[in-house]
């Protein structure tokens, strides 16, 4: 089910996320077991795979657009079918997929209810989102928040900690200007929400728009975003995951590790490489290498997340 | 479209300012390929202004500020949206769905 925070306080959040937690092992090891067989038999694969068992392993979908029908991809809903089928084959059950925005094309109840219904076909336990400026066209979120935010705090934003790792979800598309925008009330949010975390926490924060300059000509920015980051600088590993971009970006900034994810519907110039960040019409048959989703893990005590990007099957 | 609640409507929204690659109008835009077309331009107070989408996408016609006046639904291809300006100044807005795409109004005496 596409389901959402409904209710859940973060320590119960950690609590039912320990529990599915339990019910994965299996699968992460029945899993492993058949790449095991496929392409590895020392014994030094087989206790990397007894240490995988206890890993997280999350999935970052972004950009589906559901609704969008113009050129550069007269098929999302296709697309966006593919990348779940995609999810569902892995061949591990992820413990949650995140699907950073931009849901929808525009906002509307019979989008929501294709993507919230299409998304209950993910085989895994939680699905989290956070909303696009996409999906908050006309109506400040509303129907965003009807939809997907049940037990969240001011306009959408909330946290939860699961394999001891912190996670935010921010809403930075509501205010927007030209940039995103997080707003006072947000980084309040942040500010006691990591009060209590100990600074070897891993946080990962996720958001629609970069939270960094990726490249702010285009929109492609946050203007309070460094406001949450400095509430950040004392923790040893900051991820910061996003989408908005529709294409793969790295950079490291300090102690924070950016990534913005590529789209399922359709792809956008690089920065700077067109007049403006419109929607791209590939040769026939290139689409699907634009597209794709994103894979997570994180092994605790280790300092840094594994991200593996895969394009649409 | 659904009404515009607040705003001024012009009584011909809807229409087009004239065939396609024609100049628009001084009181007329035309929201093409990601943009406003043109991105300023400078009316007298109590001018209507109309924005007419003519590209695949939907956009909207939204103040950059809070509280500016500014503020229709999402254009579908062929849809207008107007405005009758009052006071004198300048209107910075943007298409809310693509928020890089950015043009003013200047209103004049």
């Amino acid at each position: 089910m596409a389901s959402d925070p409904a209710g859940m306080t973060r320590r119960q959040l950690a609590r039912h996320a320990g529990w599915f937690g339990a019910a994965v092992v299996l699968s992460v090891s029945g899993g492993e077991v058949i790449s095991h067989i496929a392409h590895d038999r020392d014994s030094a694969a087989a206790a990397a795979s007894a240490a995988d068992a206890n890993a997280l392993r999350f999935v970052q979908v972004s950009d589906s657009h559901i609704g969008f029908a113009g050129p550069a991809n007269t098929n999302v809903t296709g697309s966006f079918d593919r990348a779940i089928e995609q999810i569902n084959t892995l061949g591990f059950r992820p413990h949650f997929v995140m699907h950073t925005g931009d849901l929808t094309h525009l906002s509307t109840l019979a989008q929501f209810d294709q993507v919230r219904q299409m998304m209950s076909g993910m085989r895994t336990e939680r699905v989290f989102t956070v909303p696009g400026e996409h999906d908050s066209v006309d109506d400040h979120g509303r129907a965003y928040r009807q939809a997907f935010g049940g037990g969240t705090l001011g306009d959408g934003w909330y946290s939860f900690d699961t394999h001891g790792v912190h996670f935010i979800a921010l809403v930075n598309t509501l205010s927007l200007e030209k940039l995103g925008h997080l707003g006072p009330d947000q980084i309040d949010f942040v500010r006691k929400d990591v009060a209590g975390l100990s600074s070897d926490t891993p946080i990962v924060l996720f958001s629609h728009i970069p939270l960094f300059a990726m490249y702010p000509q285009w929109g492609w920015s946050t203007d309070d975003a460094l406001q949450v980051l400095s509430l950040l600088k004392r923790f040893a590993s900051v991820t910061a995951l996003n989408g908005h971009v529709h294409q793969l970006f790295t950079r490291v900034e300090g102690n924070v590790t950016f990534h913005s994810a590529t789209t399922t519907a359709y792809p956008l110039p690089k920065p700077g490489m067109a007049p403006a960040p419109t929607p791209q019409v590939l040769p026939a048959g290139r689409l699907q290498d634009a597209l794709g989703i994103r894979t997570v893990k994180y092994r605790q005590g280790d300092t840094s997340l594994a991200i593996t990007d895969q394009r649409l099957a | 479209m659904a009404s515009m609640p607040g705003m001024t409507m012009s009584a011909g929204g809807g229409q087009g300012s004239g065939a396609g690659g024609a100049p628009a109008a001084a009181n007329a835009v035309t929201i093409k390929g990601f943009a406003f077309v043109p991105a300023a331009i400078t009316v007298k107070a109590g001018t209507t202004v109309t924005w007419t989408n003519q590209d695949w996408d939907a956009h909207t016609v939204t103040s950059q500020h809070d509280g500016g006046p500014l503020g229709s639904t999402a254009l579908n291809t062929g849809q207008s949206y107007s405005y009758t300006f009052a006071k004198p100044g300048t209107y910075s807005y943007l298409c809310t769905i693509h928020p890089f795409m950015t043009a003013t109004v200047t209103v004049t005496p």
